[in-house]
């Protein structure tokens, strides 16, 4: 079982890294807060309540976007990813283990997030947090996969957002859908489709983005 | 012309618009293409001049 | 580098394409009887849907090049999948514009949220657009081509997808549907000049991935060339 202690190491290295430099986490925490403030503003007097849901959804995705762009960034400056390319470990294992760590980060930040929200606007149901664990994993199977592919590039934080956004608008409608519609069942399966497909895809494909 | 016919008609022409541009564009390509392979004939033309 | 496409095989998409794109847009516009209930307007079905299926097909291929590029590592099919994807979104935009087109004609607005195709054919538009965004981002090589054909196959993976979630996000956000007389049940007559239309369409765009392959491989082969001359 060789993988999934590599899984595990890389995983618990991205996660000490963010430990000792605290750079990435404290930023996402205050961005998707910022966000929800920004919010408040934008909302015309007479929106419907329901609106704020939406927005939220919007929120954690620009997290995530946040989030990503660091994910190898640490890994280009120190050219360790071609490291742990020629390492003697299965590729896959470098995102899922990346992929583990996304997942932590995103959900540290929505433990704040998510109360802000409902302070600042409306409650946040069992369905809303199940939708957002849900949504986490996808757009961390996505994500890390697309950051790998943006940070190979010149463009790098300006190509992430726009190979991500389309990928993953299926998650802001499976995510508001389990927020605010009558059937969050219905949602809450169509986001666990979306990961299953989109997981897997990216778990085989991953590979292939990182070697020549 | 009913106004019906006149979307359909535009529908229909914009298809064409597209190709038409898209013949336009090929046809600079095509041009640039035969410029090169004029240049290359010309080098390898040197090319034999001085080897020989 | 491998051998081109024989000249016969284009030629004969190109001959075909014209042929029956002439019958098939005679047919739509001379034969055909108007529906009986969207009357004259209908008939931009017989170029939107096809176009339409015709930019999935497109997908659908550079999604295959991009696998056999990923299982064989041959590098033809790069350019075989950037060439088919470059096809789709024309077709796409096509798609998009005639779509818009018959939604003014039918209900009098530019756009609808509600039109499933329109919104799916958004979306896929945006990601083939970042498609190009990232082959012009990476230096050409292997590497490009291999995250080329993953991103391709993500992209047709996306199509049902985003098609579900489309019908799903219905519920919630547009309570409005415009309802259309469409594909339910086509008279012999459509279902003719629609085939011949479809037909068309396909040999059209398989026509022109032919001529720009053709021209992407002219454009390597020069290159070799000048760098073995200079």
């Amino acid at each position: 079982m060789t993988y999934f202690a590599d899984v595990g190491a890389l995983a618990r290295k991205d996660l000490l890294l963010e430990l000792r430099s605290r750079d990435t986490l404290p930023a996402m925490v205050l961005f998707v807060v910022s966000t929800l403030v920004v919010f408040n503003f934008s909302l015309p007097a007479d929106t419907g309540d329901l609106a704020a849901y939406g927005l939220l959804w919007v929120a954690i995705v620009f997290t995530a976007i946040l989030g990503l762009t660091r994910a190898f960034a640490a890994e280009r400056e120190q050219r360790v990813l071609d490291g742990l390319v020629l390492a003697p470990c299965d590729r896959s294992a470098i995102w899922l283990g990346k992929g583990i760590a996304v997942v932590a980060f995103l959900a540290l930040a929505e433990v704040v997030a998510l109360p802000a929200f409902a302070l600042f606007f409306e409650p946040v149901t069992w369905e809303l947090v199940a939708a957002v664990a849900l949504a986490d994993v996808g757009l961390a199977a996505v994500g890390t996969l697309l950051a790998a592919m943006a940070a190979a590039s010149r463009a790098r934080e300006l190509l992430l957002p726009l190979l991500f956004l389309p990928l993953v608008i299926p998650i802001v409608v499976g995510g508001v859908g389990a927020s605010i519609g009558d059937d969050p069942g219905r949602y809450l399966a169509f986001l666990g489709l979306y990961d299953l497909i989109f997981a897997i895809l990216s778990w085989a494909s991953f590979e292939y983005v990182v070697t020549e | 012309m009913t106004s019906a016919e006149r979307y359909v008609t535009a529908a229909y022409l914009v298809v064409l618009g597209v190709l038409l541009a898209y013949l336009v564009i090929y046809a600079f390509k095509l041009s640039r293409l035969e410029r090169e392979v004029g240049e290359l004939a010309e080098l390898a033309r040197r090319r034999k001049e001085e080897a020989a | 580098m491998s051998t081109s496409l024989p000249n016969n095989r284009a030629v004969a998409l190109a001959a075909a394409a014209f042929a029956l794109l002439l019958v098939g847009l005679a047919l739509a516009f001379y034969w055909v009887p108007d529906a009986p209930l969207e009357g004259f307007r209908q008939r931009i079905f017989y170029i939107h849907v096809p176009v339409a299926l015709t930019a999935y097909a497109c997908f659908g291929w550079a999604a295959w090049k991009a696998l056999r590029l990923l299982s064989t590592r041959d590098r033809r099919y790069d350019l075989e999948s950037y060439t088919a994807v470059h096809m789709g979104v024309i077709f796409g935009i096509l798609t998009l514009v005639t779509g818009s087109i018959w939604a003014r004609t039918s209900w009098g607005v530019w756009w609808s949220w509600g039109e499933r195709q329109l919104v799916l054919f958004l979306v896929l538009f945006l990601f083939y657009s970042a498609y190009f965004m990232l082959r012009y981002s990476v230096e050409p090589g292997p590497r490009r081509a291999s995250m080329s054909a993953v991103y391709a196959l993500f992209g047709v993976v996306l199509i049902p997808v985003s098609f579900l979630a489309i019908r799903l996000a219905e519920g919630l956000i547009h309570p409005v549907v415009f309802d259309r007389d469409i594909g339910s049940n086509l008279a012999g007559s459509q279902l003719l000049t629609f085939g011949v239309c479809l037909a068309g369409t396909l040999a059209l765009a398989a026509a022109l991935y032919a001529n720009e392959l053709t021209g992407k491989r002219i454009d390597a082969r020069l290159r070799e060339l000048r760098e073995a001359l200079q």
